[in-house]
């Protein structure tokens, strides 16, 4: 029963890491939010929402990739665990059968 | 403006401020990140808005109070609720294991606390005495200095005009000038309904100076002559749910009076808390036709005077003003008293009610700070009880450090974990002390003739007792807390761990203290009781037994006077009867203007003097020793006089019968002369005193019951005789062993309260060593097994346990035994008529005390000695 809740905000970004692949750390991850969603997303929110997913268990980190551009610094890659899948294709799930619960008429309403 | 880079770079003190407060777990990535987007924001946006995007993202990471920088690893949470409730679980188990030392401790600290705090109770009461009176701090009385023969003397009383004159003269100073007689109890009489109650004279201001809170009627009620203001609940015994207003009652059984109004009964712990009726001051002065007639008004002190001052005046600056108020109105012959007036102010009356050679010396005040003292000490002791047993004990849980810190507990969870556990503790013993409290309030408040209750709304209440009881939990938990959890787990598992030599030291030296409070307790009760005993065994030179006196309440009874004492006589139950102007055992009188041959003119010669009727000395069995009794064989006795020893010696008479003494123009003969007679402080010397013959001077009828006959039977005899004489009173007597018993009141419940204390204080003490005693039979079970294995015997053993607690005590007595000799040498001091303390108290005391303690210790050290070396070794 206990299941860890997974907020919008933490939905989207964890979906933008598995976009993202390999090449997932917080500055790839701000630049494709502000580009996919449109809206402008703080840097410190993505990060402190990758901290939280990483504490949760649905985000894997190691460093790495440090360039001249970063002034030497590394860069801690994330990559989504076997349990952030499982809870993003659980959201999935919930909102698919929630869409195929809607009756046609309101389908056909709202222009879907 | 100083050249500009080619390439921008975010503003350095946001960085900064990152290095500084930011996660130092991943500042590394954050900080290149940041860099990285910089780069980014300053092509896609300018540098402006750059600089001003990346301050604020850096900002936002900013925790400044979330993390500890130093450490590389997640800090353990220190309060977290799953220790929290770890930590009570593991209290309340080590509470029930040792059930012996869990009751030894809480209940010796919440009798310490109970006794703190009914302490405190009282002297928060003693304290707040008339404060309930909304002009509290504008109120005075005033009074006067007097000086007799060299000695100032302080009183109340003032002439009756006073307040008229220091009204005309000195008005602008004062709000209300309010005369009034004394409160006594006065027959009041609503139909046959005749009860005595003490009530008092006053001018009509005084409603308002008290700030009456009137039920029915106005605080005008006392301004008509003939009306009366009831306390609520004397219109309640009177009337009961009948409406009071407008009824006629009778005052005394003389004057007619009407109930004006009704107000609510003043506060309990008030110098006024007796006033359960008022009269207005006019219908004293017309009731008493003889202040009208007095030759020489300003002579005579026989009234009060109460005033409020008017706003912004200085109590001192209007005390000097009319400090000769007085001095200007008398005859120049009564100058020589220097009568000089001043103000005494409300709040001092209380507990700053006496004075020496004019000067305000404290009072009841010494009672505050005494008590004071005592209960601190008795919280004291418990609190040195309650944390030389948990520190003892606590090192038996070495065990439980090592392995809580072999499982990953940090410093700072066993620090937490000790304080709260003896936070626990402490917040039971507070509990169980409020519950005594309780229980005991009603029983203290009638010993201490006070109304008090336990100040559930006083937020200082609350303070004191949680801010105690919070300070006693952490300066006794702080040792297991801060000394134990410094313990190196290892060493603790493997069993090398061994605490100090010298962990016991202050044990003991708090064990030393506790006794030298309670020897010091000790001696002091004794020296109390021996000082009562000495003043009672004073010889009072009058019989007390079996001797009663009956108030002159009514004219009626003034005017009967043979009648009744020869119905008295016939009833066979009586020896003798007799008036005098006061009874046996007080003074009421102290008469100036004596003379006789060879008076030193300097002096003034003032005496105190009593009227009596011829078998004044028989009934009160006086012994004379020169000379001879009054008689009514002698017709001359009309201006005969009898001497004390006192009054004699002072004279310088050598053959005092037959001289000649005046009391201003009237001519007295001395017929004789009794042994002095204890009337006033049995710790004084007597008075000087002249008894001469009066029928009209006289305010009670003294009797003396048959010695064969038993008081009750002599008293439903006298009743009868009153009855019939004087049925508009009710019948009412005092003995006068009881009275003279009261002289002793004020030692007596010193006394009493300091052998509560005393009981107490080496209750506790002993309650501590029995738990250490245990403790440390305990903790040497193997030695006495090994011992006992090698031959020592059950003597032996007791004898090495119990060595280092009787030495302890006896270093206690030698420090107490000075202490105390000094403190209570001054006090007795105090008394003109005192005892010695003897050597034998302290010695007896001490003998006492190491005697209760090995009592105490013994029962431990013998059990322990008693246990099978077998059963003692083989655990293991």
């Amino acid at each position: 029963m206990k299941r860890t809740f997974l907020g919008e905000f933490e939905e989207i970004v964890l979906l933008t890491v598995a976009i993202l692949g390999e090449e997932a750390y917080g500055v790839t991850v701000t630049q494709e939010l502000e580009q996919k969603t449109g809206r402008s997303v703080g840097f410190s929110t993505v990060h402190t929402t990758l901290q939280r997913l990483e504490e949760k268990g649905f985000l894997a980190s190691q460093m790495g990739g440090a360039t001249a551009e970063r002034g030497g610094r590394r860069k801690r890659f994330f990559t989504v665990t076997a349990a952030g899948r499982k809870a993003l294709v659980e959201v999935k799930q919930v909102r698919e059968e929630l869409w195929g619960a809607l009756p046609p008429q309101t389908l056909q309403l709202m222009g879907g | 403006m100083g050249l500009r880079n080619t390439t921008p770079t975010p503003p350095r003190w946001v960085r900064t401020l990152l290095r500084w407060w930011a996660d130092p777990n991943t500042s590394e990535e954050v900080e290149g990140d940041l860099l990285e987007l910089y780069n980014y924001w300053v092509a896609a946006v300018g540098e402006r808005s750059a600089n001003w995007k990346y301050t604020l993202n850096a900002i936002k990471l900013l925790r400044p109070l979330a993390k500890d920088k130093r450490a590389h690893y997640p800090r353990t949470y220190l309060y977290s609720p799953t220790m929290i409730r770890n930590y009570f679980k593991i209290a309340f188990r080590n509470l029930l294991k040792h059930k012996g030392y869990s009751f030894i401790n809480v209940a010796g600290l919440a009798m310490g606390m109970a006794v703190a705090m009914l302490i405190g109770l009282w002297v928060w009461d003693e304290v707040s005495y008339n404060k309930q009176f909304g002009n509290y701090d504008r109120i005075v009385q005033v009074m006067q200095h007097q000086t007799f023969d060299g000695q100032v003397n302080t009183q109340m009383a003032n002439p009756y005009l006073m307040g008229e004159e220091i009204r005309n003269k000195y008005g602008n100073d004062f709000k209300y000038i309010v005369m009034s007689s004394w409160t006594n109890g006065h027959i009041l009489a609503y139909g046959d309904k005749k009860l005595t109650k003490t009530g008092n004279y006053f001018e009509p201001s005084i409603t308002e100076m008290l700030s009456l809170q009137m039920l029915k009627g106005s605080r005008a009620g006392l301004n008509d002559v003939n009306s009366i203001l009831l306390s609520e609940s004397a219109a309640k015994a009177y009337f009961g749910s009948e409406d009071p207003m407008g009824k006629v009652m009778k005052i005394d059984n003389k004057n007619d009076v009407k109930v004006t109004g009704v107000y609510k009964d003043l506060p309990y712990n008030s110098d006024f808390k007796d006033l359960t009726f008022l009269l207005p001051w006019s219908l004293y002065l017309s009731s008493q036709s003889w202040i009208k007639e007095m030759t020489n008004p300003w002579r005579s002190n026989f009234t009060q005077t109460y005033a409020m001052l008017a706003e912004h005046a200085d109590i001192d600056q209007v005390s000097a003003k009319i400090k000769d108020v007085k001095l200007h109105k008398v005859r120049p012959e009564e100058r020589a008293f220097k009568p000089v007036v001043f103000l005494h102010p409300m709040r001092k009356w209380h507990l700053f009610s006496e004075f020496k050679d004019g000067v305000n010396i404290g009072g009841r005040i010494e009672f505050v700070w005494l008590f004071g003292i005592i209960g601190g000490f008795v919280l004291l002791l418990a609190c040195i009880n309650f944390m030389n047993l948990s520190t003892a004990r606590s090192e038996k849980r070495a065990k439980e450090v090592g392995v809580r810190k072999a499982v990953g507990s940090v410093r700072g969870q066993l620090i937490n974990q000790f304080l709260s556990e003896s936070l626990l503790v402490t917040l039971i013993a507070l509990g169980v002390a409020i519950l005594l409290v309780q229980l005991a309030l009603p029983m203290f408040n009638e010993v201490a003739d006070k109304k008090m209750v336990i100040l559930w709304q006083e937020p200082l209440f609350w303070l004191s007792a949680i801010g105690f009881t919070v300070l006693t939990g952490i300066i006794a938990g702080s040792y297991p807390a801060f000394y134990l959890s410094s313990f190196r787990p290892v060493q603790v598992l493997k069993g090398t761990f061994r605490v100090g030599r010298f962990a016991s030291v202050p044990r003991k030296v708090l064990v030393t203290v506790q006794f030298t409070v309670s020897v010091a307790l000790m001696i002091g009760t004794i020296v109390v009781f021996q000082q009562i005993d000495f003043a009672k065994k004073r010889p009072a030179g009058y019989a007390v037994d079996k001797l009663l006196f009956v108030p002159i309440s009514t004219p009626d009874l003034a005017n009967k006077y043979e009648v009744v004492r020869n119905d008295l006589l016939k009833t066979g139950a009586i020896a003798e009867v007799s008036e005098s102007s006061s009874p046996i055992t007080s003074v009421w009188a102290i008469n100036n203007g004596y003379s006789w041959k060879g008076k030193d003119p300097g002096i003034q010669g003032n005496f105190a003097a009593v009227s009596a009727t011829h078998e004044f000395g028989k009934t009160i069995g006086w012994e004379l020793k020169e000379g001879r009794d009054f008689s009514r064989e002698f017709p001359t006795d009309s201006t005969a006089m009898i001497l004390n020893e006192t009054a004699v010696k002072f004279m310088g008479l050598k053959k005092p019968v037959g001289e000649i003494v005046k009391i201003d123009d009237k001519v007295f003969h001395v017929i004789g002369v009794v042994k002095d007679m204890v009337m006033q402080s049995p710790y004084q010397p007597v008075f000087r005193t002249s008894f001469v013959l009066d029928y009209k001077d006289v305010s009670i009828i003294n009797i003396k019951i048959n010695a064969t006959t038993s008081t009750s039977d002599a008293l439903a005899k006298i009743e009868t005789v009153f009855r019939k004489h004087n049925p508009a009173a009710p019948f009412e007597y005092q003995f006068i062993d009881e009275e003279y018993a009261k002289k002793f009141t004020d030692e007596v419940r010193i006394g009493k309260l300091a052998t509560f204390f005393a009981i107490l204080a080496i209750f506790i003490s002993c309650l501590g060593l029995f738990g250490l005693a245990s403790f440390v039979a305990e903790q040497r079970t193997k030695e006495i097994g090994i011992r006992k294995v090698l031959g020592a015997s059950v003597s032996n053993l007791w004898g090495l346990l119990s060595k280092e607690f009787v030495i302890l005590v006896v270093v206690a007595c030698v420090i107490a035994g000075p202490i105390t000799w000094y403190g209570m040498n001054n006090w007795i001091q105090k008394f003109d008529y005192h005892t010695e303390i003897s050597w034998w108290v302290f010695v007896f005391t001490a003998i006492l005390a190491v005697g209760i303690a090995l009592l105490t210790v013994s029962f431990q050290a013998i059990k322990a000695a008693m246990i099978n070396p077998v059963k003692s070794l083989k655990s293991e």
